[in-house]
């Protein structure tokens, strides 16, 4: 039994079909198309030329160029590294000129404080008898980077929530674009409305409010009237960090696949549950990265800090004091600093403020990679 | 087995679910609120203090009303200039290590992290990193230390930037032209970089824009100069440092003109992010796919 | 003129997987040769061992011997050199996106640094028409983008590209899977035509297109050749009854 099957070739000026006998099991007959004409109508080839063309010609005298190559990596390389420079670079800047402090006052510079022995209080920070302790910044940095995280942390994850599940489609991308405008706004601008807005806003409404209710706790004292302190720089380190804890929250939520969403709804849950079970359940460790990172970022955030905390180095319990942060004590005082012993104690300020940001945004960056990891990263 | 329990329950669900899009949609409110605030507030503050004088003088001594803040406008221009002199070659040739020749290395991933870290170490240590660098040797404060310590800001966003949408340009493409017979450092330069230049552009513009706002590296680096001065072996203005000095002044007059300068400054901002937005919602690479 | 080839003991790997396993076989010159075989045999790795593509991929390795007229390409020639006498053209069309039609079929000299401008203007209409784009694009040369072309044209104008440089040797790596029937008849069209010019070699999934245009067909299988013979006893009178099986259908 033969069944033919006909291949038509388009080879108009010689062949016009390539009959092949295909039995069940083998294919009998194969005609191959002949070599055409030289004139085809629809390819036009030259002649092969004889020789070596030009082109090859100069193509041959080019050479490999390897060693453009080879510089052209070894360039890229070396501006690879710089990162690597730039972290080495600070750090040995900073240990160095540190140097004379931590000689003076070794590891007790961080935990403990001179008595003033005319007060009987402690002097944390005195440039003209040189005794400096970094316990207020670091008291300042602590109470404003945590007050801040607990008025964002809630309300970012709320923002997060509702863009990603609840947000209706055409709303999405002018509230994220509203989102990211947040992030853009620059420390000073923040300061700048924090002092002649927020802080004025806390003086004469919010902590009298706050005195007369929450005073018994301890935590709203009534002896600072300017408005400024702590409060205010929590609240505006708060509205500065909310955008990138918002953002990553995001980014981990939209990283948790469908398939975990599907499977809680299908079992008869409602969107709160299916949020809930199926999507931050699962994107927990990366919600925790999202908030060390807006912890990171609290710590280190300067401009804002110094313009509202009122810059006094002492330590108090109340939320409504004057208090100073590390950052802040640097910009507020390094540009002015009185003798080598005061910039070097700044200068120890800085490392140790080098030393812990690095420290949470690794475990940070370590947390949110291991939720998207497989999912194009973002720069924030 | 009787159904009044299992209604109860189900109603409770049903409120935990209004109730927790209630609190999404609160907590929306009462972030963008603020967000919203502040705008109005500068645009407010700062339209009514802007004026053609801003713009062209430089600022009056203490007391005296009127000035500008014609200097710090160009001082961050330097600033800013120098700071992409540095940053922008660098970040990218980084960007390209770890998009063309590292890809997939242990050492690339090590430069990457190291890159996003960097971006969360407080921009204030930057810039006693050009202090102890550049003032220190030098002696003196000057506009060459403060582009150095915005330039040192820009490399890692820039970097990952770059890496971003090289990553983005099809294998395809590479092949092609090596196969062809380009050398290597051509097809990465002339075929690949070229491919997603829009987009390397537009991370180079959000790092400017991120730098242009600092104010923290400049205090002790520029340190800011309340005259005219180009120089970059001076110390020089820059707009967001003028706007703190001003701010935390005691002068009234400063104030109005710190309320203009940050009009500027966040208007020079939403400008850069929304042209960023703009081309890469457009698609970065045209036809690349 | 077209070149022969010569592959003596070729092995590839990527990584631990032996890839292409002592692969010896005579390609004639100004001849066009198909190479078939089910998916994953080898094909493609084979032919980018013959222009040291293979090579890019930094997992990739290249043992034995490959002689392109009287060049060892492994031992005596580095890659760059190599890739500019042995041109390719790959299975998805791929032109530079950012690039006319004009510059793209200019690329391979222009980025090698030849600036003749008349020149170029010379081998860039000549590749057109010798990749049978010519009289469609001739009006649009620098202004329409590269890839603004249908799948079918870009196809042959990555073929004029790669033919712009006058290579020795034409590697086409399925050319016309990605592409529907009529172009695919046009493209057979082509190579019919650049047979008297250039050797080639072009892997193909489709066993009509090999016969309908090759002269010598070898059969891979598993990282092996398993018959390198001319098409016609390939397709009808195959000596290893694993080559008949696949070309009567019995897998792949």
């Amino acid at each position: 039994m033969h069944a033919v099957v006909t291949f038509h070739s388009h080879f108009t000026v010689s062949l016009n079909l390539v009959n092949v006998n295909v039995p069940e099991i083998r294919i009998s007959q194969v005609q191959l198309p002949q070599m055409p004409d030289a004139q085809s109508p629809k390819a036009e080839a030259e002649p092969a030329p004889a020789g070596v063309s030009e082109v090859r010609k100069f193509l041959m005298a080019r050479g490999n160029s390897a060693s453009a190559d080879r510089g052209f990596a070894w360039l890229m390389v070396l501006c690879a590294f710089s990162i690597f420079g730039i972290v080495i670079l600070i750090a040995s800047e900073l240990i160095i000129r540190s140097q004379m402090a931590w000689n003076k006052f070794g590891i007790a510079f961080f935990y403990k404080a001179v008595i003033d022995p005319y007060t009987n209080l402690p002097s944390y920070w005195d440039p003209v008898n040189e005794h400096f302790s970094a316990l207020p910044f670091i008291y300042g940095t602590l109470v404003s980077s945590f007050l801040s995280l607990l008025l964002a942390v809630p309300l970012a994850i709320g923002v997060a929530v509702f863009l990603t599940e609840m947000c209706p489609g055409f709303l999405r991308g002018p509230l994220a674009f509203l989102t990211e405008l947040l992030a853009a706004i620059p420390s000073v601008i923040y300061g700048l409305w924090a002092m002649f807005v927020l802080v004025p806003l806390l003086r004469e409404h919010v902590n009298p409010f706050l005195i007369t209710t929450l005073g018994w706790t301890g935590f709203f004292g009534d002896d600072n009237p300017t408005g400024l302190g702590f409060l205010a720089a929590g609240i505006i380190l708060a509205i500065m960090i909310l955008p990138i804890v918002s953002s990553l929250t995001r980014e981990v939520m939209i990283a948790v696949p469908h398939s975990q969403r599907e499977a809680v709804l299908a079992l008869g849950a409602t969107r709160w549950e299916m949020i809930r079970m199926g999507v931050l359940r699962n994107a927990r460790i990366g919600i925790v990265g999202a908030v060390i990172l807006g912890l990171g970022r609290a710590l280190g955030e300067t401009m804002a800090v110094t313009m509202v905390i009122g810059n006094s180095p002492v330590i108090q319990r109340s939320l409504l004091a004057n208090g100073s942060s590390m950052a802040s004590v640097i910009a507020n005082e390094f540009a002015e600093a009185s003798g080598d012993m005061h910039l070097s104690a700044l200068m120890e300020l800085g490392l140790a403020l080098f030393i812990v940001t690095i420290i949470v945004n690794a475990i940070a960056r370590l947390l949110v990679w291991a939720v998207t990891r497989g999912a194009p990263a973002q720069v924030h | 087995m009787s159904s009044a329990p299992f209604a109860l329950r189900s109603k409770l669900r049903t409120l935990a679910d209004h109730g927790a899009t209630a609190v999404a949609i609160f907590s929306t409110v009462l972030v963008i609120a603020p967000l919203v605030a502040i705008f109005i507030y500068l645009v407010y503050k700062g339209a009514s203090s802007l004026n053609l004088d801003f713009f062209i003088k430089v600022p009056k001594p203490v007391g005296e009303a009127g000035g500008g803040m014609a200097n710090a406008i160009v001082g961050s221009g330097i600033l800013l200039g120098l700071a992409s002199l540095i940053g922008v070659p660098i970040g990218i040739g980084g960007g390209i290590y770890l998009s063309e020749f590292g890809r997939g290395t242990k050492l690339a991933n090590a430069v990457r992290f190291t890159a996003d870290v960097l971006n969360g170490v407080p921009s204030i240590v930057m810039g006693i990193a050009a202090y102890s660098l550049v003032v220190v040797p030098m002696h003196h404060f000057s506009a060459f230390s403060g582009g150095v310590a915005l330039g040192i800001m820009m490399i890692p966003t820039v970097c990952r930037t770059t890496e971003e949408m090289l990553l983005m340009v099809p294998n395809v493409v590479r092949e092609a032209a090596l196969g062809l017979g380009v050398p290597n450092w051509r097809s990465v330069m002339a075929i690949t970089v070229k491919t997603a230049s829009p987009g390397i552009i537009t991370g180079c513009m959000l790092a400017f824009a991120r730098v242009a706002g600092e104010t923290a590296p400049l205090i002790f680096t520029a340190f800011g100069n309340s005259f005219w001065s180009t120089g970059l072996n001076q110390p020089i203005a820059a707009l967001p440092l003028q706007i703190w000095v001003y701010a935390i002044s005691p002068y009234d007059d400063w104030h109005r003109l710190a309320w203009a300068g940050a009009l500027v400054l966040i208007i020079l901002i939403v400008l850069a992010v929304s042209l960023v937005r703009y081309v890469t919602s457009r698609g970065v690479l045209k036809g690349a796919s | 003129m077209g070149v022969g080839i010569e592959v003596i003991n070729l092995n590839a790997w990527y990584g631990t997987n032996h890839s292409l396993q002592d692969i010896n076989l005579n390609i004639p010159g100004n001849q066009a040769t198909a190479l078939i075989g089910p998916s994953g045999c080898g094909k493609s790795t084979f032919v980018r061992c013959l222009n040291r593509m293979h090579e890019t991929n930094p997992i990739a390795r290249v043992t034995g011997t490959v002689r392109i007229g009287d060049v060892d390409i492994y031992a005596d020639a580095k890659p760059v050199e190599i890739r500019r006498r042995v041109g390719m053209v790959f299975q998805r069309p791929n032109p530079f996106p950012t690039m006319s039609i004009y510059d793209n079929v200019a690329a391979g000299l222009k980025l090698n640094g030849y600036s003749n401008r008349r020149a170029l203007d010379e081998i860039v209409e000549k590749s057109l028409r010798n990749s049978a784009l010519w009289d469609e694009v001739k009006d649009d040369l620098r202004k329409k983008s590269g890839a603004s072309l249908s799948g079918g044209q870009q196809q042959r104008l990555c073929i004029a590209r790669a033919l712009a440089v006058d290579p020795e040797v034409l590697l086409m790596d399925e050319p016309a899977s990605a592409l529907d029937p009529v172009s695919t008849s046009k493209i057979e069209d082509l190579i019919f035509q650049l047979k008297s010019q250039y050797t080639i070699v072009i892997v193909t999934h489709n066993m009509q297109q090999a016969a309908r245009v090759a002269e010598k067909t070898g059969f891979f299988l598993n990282g092996r050749m398993v018959e390198f013979d001319s098409t016609h006893k390939i397709f009808t009178n195959p000596s290893d009854k694993r080559t008949e099986d696949y070309i009567t259908g019995r897998f792949g």
